[in-house]
C-alpha cells in the first residue's frame, strides 16, 4: 500500500488511457481494449502474481465488467483495475486465465452471473447453475420467473464452450470434448461422505491413476451476493456466518471492517482485542473439526472423536459470550452484540491449559501413524507458483512454502501488536497441509494467551447512525479466515444498501488446484487430498 | 390391543405435540388388529424404531450440528442412530440438514427414491423447512416437502443438538404408532398412498428409459 502513488505513476506510463477513480479504495478504469495488454505488462514485468479476487459487475449503463484486485507478493503492492464493456447483449472480454490459473474458475463465475463472454477462456461452462438455467442472475434485468423449480435431472454436457472474437466484433463459438472418447470416467458425487458437502467431481481414470478431474460446484448456491444487494447494511451481516460457518467470526468480521472502513469508523482497542480473540478461538475450532474430519475420511475414528472433545469446549466458550454454538452471529457494525461474559476469561484461560497437552495426543495417534504417513507424504504436491497463480491461501499456500497470511501481509484489529509465528512449510504435500493446521492451532493460542488478559476498557459498541448509508465508491477488505484470505468487496451508490456485494470465497481457489494437482495421484489419494484442502463447500457456493 | 408409544428416556407427558401421536393410535384402535399380529407388530415396530439408520447427507451447516450428534457428547447411539449409512439403499431416513437449491432438488428426490421402504424424511434446520434466511433468493427451494413428504421438521438455524435429539425422538415414537404388517406405515391412509405412489410414477414419463447407471 505504501507505494500506491508510485505504480499509480507506472500504470499510467505503461497504459495512458487508464483512468485514476478515486471514490472509496480507489481504482484504475480501463479501456477494454487495452486491458489484455496491461494485464500482461502487469503479470510478467511488474510482478503482479497473485490475482485476490475476480469480481464481475453489472454497472447499469456502463455495461457489463470486471473488477481485479492484483497483489505483488514480493513487494506488498496492491491495484485494483476495473474493466467494462458497454454492450450488454454480447459483453466480452478478454481472458486472463493463462496469466493467473485463478481466473480460470472466477471467469467461469462472472459468466454464469452476468454472461460475460471471456473470449479465449478454454471452457466457459457454468460454474454454479444448472446448464439449462436461462438468464444470468446476478444482472440488474434479470427476471426471476424464468427459472421456476425443475425437477428433471440435469444431464451432464462433455463439452466445453469456448468463444473467439472475429474482426468485426461477433463471436464463433466452439466446443471441445471434455473427455476422450476412450476414456473411462467416474462420477463422485453430490451425496458422497468425502467431498465433504455437495460437491461433485467426474474422475478421468486410467487404472487407479488420476488423469483429469472435472468440478462441479453450485449444489449449495444460495444466490447470497444478490440477496444482499436487497438487504440493508446490517441485515447483510446475517448472511456471512453461514458461507463458512467453520469461520463465522471472521467471516462476518471482514463485512464488519469492510462497513466501518467505508464509514471511516475507527472501534475501540476493547473491541479490536475481543474479535481478536474470537477470530483466533473460532480458527481453533475450524482446525480441529479440519483434523477430525480428515482423519475420519482416512478411516482413524477416534481422531474424529478426540476432535469433536475438544471442539465442544471452544463451542461452549463462544455460546456463553454469543448465544450459538455454530452460527454466532456476534459482530456487529462498529462493535459487537454483547460484552464479553463474566466467566469468559476465566474459562478461556483454563482451555489454553488444557489444549496444549490435547495437541501431543493428536499427534501420538495420528501423526506418527505410518499409515497416515504413507498415505500424506508426498502426495497431492501444490508447488509455491502454483498456489500463488491460483490464489490457493490460508493453509494450503502456507504448506506450499508462500506466506500468505492476511494477518501479516496486512495487519488488522489487534494482529500487529501480538507477537506470533506464521507458519510455512515447503513441500506443498498433504502431509504438510496437516501440519500446518495442527501447529497454527498452537499460534492461535500463544494469541489468545497475550491479549486474555490485558482486554482494555472500553466500549463494546461504538455509536453509529441507526440507518447506516455509505458514500459513493468501492472498498475491499480482507481477513485471515480459517482458510484462507476471506475478502469483501462492497461497492456502494450511496444507499443504504449495496450496489453490489461481493465475497472472496477461501474454497473456490482451493477447490480449482485440486485438478492440477491430483494428476497421477491415486485414486484413493484423491480423499486424501480433498481433505487436506480443507474446503467448505457452502463457502465456495455462497 | 393398546400400542405403546413410550420412549425409554422420557415421559409420555414431556413431549410437547402428543395430539398427532393420539390421532395415529386412534387411527389404529378404530381399524383393530388381531392380537398376534398386533403383538408381532409391536416387536417388529420396537425393533425398527430402535435401530434407524440414517443416510449422511447434509448440505450446509446443520451437517456439522449431525456429526457433533454422533460425537462423544451428544452420542445419537444411544438412540440407536449411530449407524450412518452412506449409501441410500441401506438408510432408512433422510435427514436433510441444510438448504436445498434448485440444482440439488433432483438430486435429492432421486436419493429419496433410491431409499427402499419405509422410509421416512427429517428436515432439520430453517433452510429445508421453508427456506430459512434464503428463502428469497432465486436458486432455493423454499422447503423440502415441496419436493419429498416430511415426517419431523427440527426448526432451529442450525438447530442445537437437543433439539435434533428430540426431533428423533419424535420420529421413534411415530414409527411405533405405525402398522407394520397387513397394512402401511405412512401415517395417511392406504388408498392415498396409493394414488401418491401412482402420481409419483406416472409423472416420469419415460419411466422405461430411465437410467439406471448411475444408481447403487
Amino acid at each position: 500500500m505504501e507505494n500506491r502513488t508510485d505504480i499509480k505513476e507506472r500504470i499510467a506510463a505503461i497504459e495512458p488511457s487508464a483512468v485514476w477513480s478515486d471514490a472509496g479504495d480507489g481504482m484504475f478504469k480501463v479501456p477494454v481494449t487495452s486491458f489484455r495488454g496491461l494485464a500482461e505488462r502487469l503479470r510478467n514485468e511488474e510482478g503482479f502474481d497473485f490475482l485476490r479476487s475476480l469480481t464481475g459487475m453489472d454497472w447499469g449503463e456502463e455495461g457489463l465488467g470486471c473488477v481485479y484486485h492484483l497483489e505483488n507478493t514480493a513487494t506488498g503492492e496492491n491495484v485494483v483495475l476495473a474493466v467494462a464493456d458497454p454492450d450488454r447483449e454480447n459483453a466480452g472480454m478478454p481472458s486472463v486465465h493463462d496469466l493467473w490459473k485463478g481466473a480460470d474458475f472466477n471467469e467461469r463465475e462472472a459468466y454464469d452471473f452476468f454472461g460475460i463472454k471471456f473470449v479465449g477462456h478454454p471452457d466457459l461452462r457454468r460454474l454454479f447453475l444448472r446448464d439449462d438455467w436461462k438468464g444470468h442472475p446476478l444482472r440488474k434485468d434479470y427476471d426471476e420467473s424464468l427459472n421456476p423449480l425443475n425437477m428433471e435431472n440435469e444431464d451432464t454436457s462433455d463439452e466445453a464452450p469456448s468463444y473467439e472474437l472475429t474482426r468485426d466484433g461477433s463471436y464463433i463459438l466452439r466446443r471441445h470434448p471434455l473427455f476422450e472418447d476412450q476414456e473411462y470416467v467416474i462420477n463422485i458425487g453430490p451425496q458422497h461422505p468425502a467431498t465433504h458437502g455437495v460437491l461433485r467431481f467426474r474422475v478421468s481414470l486410467e487404472g487407479e491413476t488420476i488423469k483429469k478431474i472435472d468440478v462441479h460446484s453450485g449444489y449449495i448456491h444460495r444466490g447470497i451476493e444478490k440477496l444482499c444487494e436487497s438487504l440493508t447494511y446490517p441485515q447483510t451481516l446475517g448472511l456471512t456466518d453461514r458461507l463458512d460457518y467453520l469461520g463465522a467470526m471472521q467471516n462476518r468480521h471482514a463485512l464488519c471492517a469492510c462497513i466501518e472502513k467505508a464509514m471511516g469508523l475507527e472501534v475501540s482497542d476493547r473491541i479490536k482485542c475481543i474479535r481478536t480473540i474470537m477470530d483466533e478461538l473460532q480458527r481453533i475450532d475450524s482446525h480441529l473439526l479440519f483434523i477430525a474430519c480428515l482423519c475420519q475420511d482416512m478411516g482413524a475414528l477416534t481422531v474424529f472423536f478426540f476432535g469433536f472433545r475438544d471442539r465442544e469446549k471452544v463451542l461452549d466458550i463462544l455460546e456463553e459470550t454469543t448465544g450459538g454454538r455454530l452460527i454466532q452471529t456476534y459482530n456487529t457494525i462498529g462493535g459487537v452484540q454483547a460484552d464479553i461474559h463474566p466467566d469468559f476469561v476465566r474459562k478461556v484461560k483454563e482451555f489454553i491449559k488444557y489444549m496444549r497437552p490435547k495437541l501431543n495426543e493428536y499427534h501420538e495417534i495420528f501423526t506418527g501413524n505410518v499409515i497416515a504417513r504413507q498415505r500424506l507424504i508426498g502426495t497431492g504436491v501444490l508447488s509455491r507458483e502454483d498456489a500463488i497463480s491460483f490464489g490457493a491461501t490460508g493453509g494450503t499456500g502456507r504448506a506450499s512454502g508462500w506466506a500468505c497470511d492476511v494477518r501479516k501481509r496486512h495487519p488488522y484489529a489487534m494482529y500487529d501488536k501480538v507477537d506470533f509465528k506464521e507458519i510455512v512449510l515447503g513441500n506443498g504435500d498433504c502431509f504438510d497441509r496437516y501440519m500446518v493446521r495442527v501447529l497454527e492451532i498452537e499460534q492461535s493460542l500463544n494469541i489468545i494467551e497475550q491479549l486474555i488478559d490485558s482486554i482494555p476498557e472500553g466500549e463494546w459498541q461504538m455509536k453509529v447512525k441507526p440507518v447506516i448509508k455509505l458514500p459513493e465508491g468501492s472498498w475491499y477488505t480482507a481477513v485471515e479466515g480459517s482458510r484462507g484470505e476471506f475478502g469483501v468487496y462492497i461497492e456502494s451508490r450511496g444507499d443504504k444498501s449495496p450496489y453490489r456485494m461481493k465475497f472472496r470465497s477461501t474454497g473456490l481457489p482451493l477447490v480449482s488446484c485440486i485438478d492440477a494437482i491430483s494428476r497421477e495421484a491415486k485414486i484413493a489419494d484423491l480423499i486424501a487430498i480433498g481433505g487436506t484442502l480443507d474446503y467448505v463447500v457452502p463457502d465456495i457456493d455462497r | 390391543m393398546k400400542r405403546n408409544v413410550n420412549i425409554k428416556s422420557m415421559k409420555y407427558e414431556d413431549f410437547n405435540d402428543n395430539e398427532y401421536i393420539e390421532a395415529m393410535l386412534k387411527e389404529l384402535r378404530d381399524n383393530g388388529t388381531n392380537v398376534i399380529v398386533g403383538c408381532l407388530d409391536d416387536v417388529i415396530e420396537w425393533g425398527r424404531s430402535n435401530s434407524l439408520w440414517p443416510l449422511t447427507f447434509a448440505t450446509s451447516c446443520c451437517g456439522i450440528e449431525f456429526m457433533a450428534i454422533g460425537a462423544a457428547r451428544y452420542d445419537f447411539a444411544r438412540f440407536g442412530f449411530e449407524v450412518a449409512r452412506s449409501s441410500p439403499r441401506q438408510a432408512d431416513f433422510i435427514m436433510v440438514a441444510g438448504t436445498i437449491t434448485h440444482k440439488m432438488a433432483p438430486v435429492l428426490k432421486r436419493l429419496y427414491d433410491q431409499m427402499a421402504d419405509p422410509k421416512y424424511v427429517v428436515a432439520t434446520g430453517g433452510c429445508a423447512i421453508s427456506g430459512g434466511p434464503f428463502k428469497k433468493s432465486y436458486h432455493v427451494v423454499d422447503g423440502v416437502d415441496k419436493i419429498i413428504p416430511v415426517d419431523v421438521y427440527i426448526p432451529g438455524c442450525p438447530p442445537r443438538p437437543e433439539a435434533m435429539l428430540y426431533g428423533l425422538m419424535q420420529l421413534q415414537r411415530k414409527v411405533k404408532a405405525q402398522r407394520f404388517l397387513g397394512g402401511l406405515n405412512k401415517g395417511i391412509s392406504e388408498k392415498e398412498y396409493e394414488r401418491r405412489m401412482r402420481e409419483d410414477t406416472n409423472k416420469t414419463e419415460d419411466y422405461n428409459e430411465y437410467d439406471e447407471s448411475g444408481l447403487a
